[in-house]
């Protein structure tokens, strides 16, 4: 067995060049995806997680760049040789995007788009390519997939549409699946079969980065966390830590603000009070200190760095709530 | 008692469908199926659902934003008449509005102020302008919203504050009932918070009754005294809040709560839990006029009765109402 991670990001940095100047949506973010675990991103809208990703596998937009190493067993993804990304991407890594709509092509058959997928690269002919169609379909219970394969994405719900996205991400048999608030758009029961699905690919050995805010679906699902804010990974923990004793504020604000079924109503949520800073817009200490209740003198001049420990727990925070290893 | 402000009987809303047949009789799909509501002063409901189960069109119609078939809307114990000049106009006064697209319910071309006090004027009628200049700061002030973001536009906004103007658009003429149609759904949940504990300060502060449609079900957990399940265009339960979440009675609505994933994985990650059969409906699948319970195609006590007979919505104690035909055969706890 090989020692490095599946996937390691290193320094990450995402910048789109605009009117107004350069803003940096991801501020030297460093993470590693291993092998068969389930990696959750967790962030609020504008807090980089879904450049991150688009960056590293030279996704984003027109004007925008990214930096850094991106490694995928062990080969790098944005040197100036695009020859390994071209081979990695849409093969041994598969993206699902939060709307299953924009993911298909509208007129052309669930069928035609599956076989599509390995016809192109030349992985599998005709007859075989049908039944890996198939076989894609059965794997995220799709119900009668034999009709699905003859249908076009509008005559599917979107809980099926999303589920047709996720076969064609596994088509070629990849070894991560990145999905990209996969479940935002669904009802819940709904969201509880695609989350079954995912988990059973999971269980087959997929690498899995969730990439959500949704702290319900990630509970459910992931090995690991990694929460952003502003660009910038804040904390990451295996799941149970984190949500057992965050040690950043800001996940425990996160928590906090979430309403929940299995709780006692109380009076108010936490919440938290102003909102997150402008892309763009960067200031010298750490950027959740104006919203932070904890924050002194030093969080407004000093940035706080990524401190680890041995037991995988990261935190960027001069005042963490709970020191790892400490009983919280 | 408190007085009832909004009473809705025998609500129905159907959109044509396409014809199938040239001269055929012309299709019907029934969104609101003859749908009962109270909302007394003071009280918050919360009506809750899956996509497409036709919360926001009961909403809709309620307001007079969507034409009804049969029904009718009572305010404050009279009649609410669309066919007459100023039918909608005696509810409008005491009744307003706030959509889930906060960015998309303010006129790009206003300012935060003036938006605000277009609503005032458009309700209040004549009022004098130092009035106006007081009463839209207040609102703003009450929605927590900076005094000097007043002068901004929507575009200058983020989602959180822009929510915050659409409530002070909401609130400013003082009306009794507040009715929120996925409010707070497009939002971060950090500012998510915010606004649950906004309503929630003006329920208490001012005694502001809500009508409170959402799919997020610990929303309205949190939210509101009374929750009516719709599905299909039917209400298919109504109880208190604790009655409902602690011992829901109709298949749908356990089915509903054991699919939210409870945001604690020391409690398992689900796996293996019964996954309830989502409706998932695709286009064109949507149900018209099922002859007997609408959710007995999902149903897993459905039987024969279910599938021909529509059951009533009976009280089973306590105001708690349910419509299916086997409440008493299935046991109270989830």
């Amino acid at each position: 067995m090989t020692g490095h991670p599946l996937l390691a990001i290193r320094d990450l940095t995402v910048e789109f060049a605009t009117p107004r100047g350069t803003v940096r949506a991801v501020r030297g973010v460093s993470l590693d995806v291993r092998r068969g675990e389930c990696l959750a991103v967790v962030g609020e809208s504008g807090s980089g997680k879904s450049q991150l990703f688009l960056g590293s596998f030279g996704l984003l937009a027109a004007r925008g760049s990214a930096g850094g190493s991106v490694r995928f067993d062990g080969e790098e993804l944005l040197g100036p040789d695009p020859a390994p990304l071209r081979s990695v991407l849409g093969t041994r890594v598969a993206l699902v995007f939060q709307d299953p709509m924009n993911a298909l092509t509208p007129h052309l058959t669930i069928g035609r788009q599956l076989t599509e997928v390995v016809r192109d690269r030349g992985l599998l002919d005709g007859p075989q390519a049908q039944a890996r169609s198939l076989e894609a379909l059965r794997a995220v219970r799709m119900p009668d997939p034999e009709v699905r394969l003859r249908q076009y994405p509008h005559e599917l719900s979107g809980g099926q549409r999303q589920r047709a996205a996720i076969a064609m991400g596994l088509m070629t048999n990849p070894q991560l699946l990145v999905a990209d608030e996969p479940t935002t758009a669904l009802d819940v029961t709904v969201q509880a079969q695609v989350l079954e699905v995912l988990r059973e690919a999971r269980d087959r050995g997929l690498a899995l980065v969730l990439i959500t805010h949704d702290l319900g679906v990630v509970a459910q699902l992931a090995d690991r966390v990694a929460v952003m804010y502003a660009g910038r990974i804040v904390e990451s923990a295996p799941v149970r830590e984190l949500f057992a004793a965050p040690a950043h504020p800001y996940t425990a604000a996160l928590l906090g603000s979430v309403p929940r079924l299995d709780t006692p109503v109380t009076a108010r949520l936490a919440g938290i009070e102003g909102q997150p800073p402008p892309p763009g817009e960067e200031q010298p200490g750490c950027a959740f200190a104006p919203r932070c209740d904890a924050a002194v003198e030093r969080c407004r001049n000093l940035r706080p760095t990524l401190a680890c420990d041995a037991s995988e727990r990261s935190w960027a925070c001069h005042l963490p709530r709970h020191r790892p290893g400490a009983a919280p | 008692m408190s007085e009832q402000l909004l009473q809705v009987r025998g609500l129905t809303v159907r959109f044509p469908r396409r014809r199938t047949r040239l001269l055929g009789p012309r299709p019907w799909l029934t969104a609101v199926d003859a749908v009962d509501l109270d909302v007394a002063d003071g009280r918050s409901v919360g009506i809750v659902g899956e996509s497409g189960c036709g919360k926001s069109t009961l909403a809709r119609a309620i307001l007079g934003l969507v034409p009804s078939q049969a029904g009718q809307v009572d305010w404050r114990g009279e009649p609410v008449r669309r066919e007459e000049a100023n039918g909608l106009r005696r509810m409008r006064r005491e009744l307003q509005v706030v959509f889930q697209d906060p960015v998309g319910s303010l006129d790009p071309r206003m300012t935060i102020r003036e938006s605000v006090a277009e609503a005032l004027l458009a309700i209040a009628g004549p009022v004098p302008e130092e009035g106006v200049a007081t009463r839209v700061a207040e609102s703003l002030a009450e929605v927590g919203l900076d005094p000097a973001l007043g002068g901004r536009y929507p575009h200058e906004l983020s989602g959180g504050q822009c929510q915050r103007a659409a409530i002070a658009r909401g609130i400013v003429a003082r009306p009794r009932l507040l009715v929120c149609d996925e409010a707070v759904s497009a939002l971060d949940v950090s500012v998510q918070a915010q606004i649950v504990n906004l309503l929630d300060e003006l329920r208490r502060k001012h005694g502001l009754a809500l009508l409170f449609i959402s799919h997020n079900l610990a929303v309205v957990r949190h939210l509101c005294d009374e929750v009516v399940v719709l599905y299909l265009g039917r209400v298919v339960e109504r109880a208190s809040r604790d009655a409902l979440f602690s011992a829901p009675r109709h298949p749908y609505t356990r089915a509903l709560l054991a699919a939210v994933p409870h945001p604690d994985p020391s409690q398992g990650n689900g796996a293996g839990r019964a996954v309830v059969v989502g409706a998932d409906l695709t286009p064109g699948q949507v149900a018209g006029s099922p002859s007997g319970c609408a959710y007995s195609a999902r149903c897993p006590l459905a039987d024969a009765t279910c599938r021909t007979q529509v059951p009533n919505l009976e009280d089973c104690g306590d105001g708690h109402r349910v419509a299916c035909h086997h409440w008493r055969g299935a046991p109270t706890l989830r």
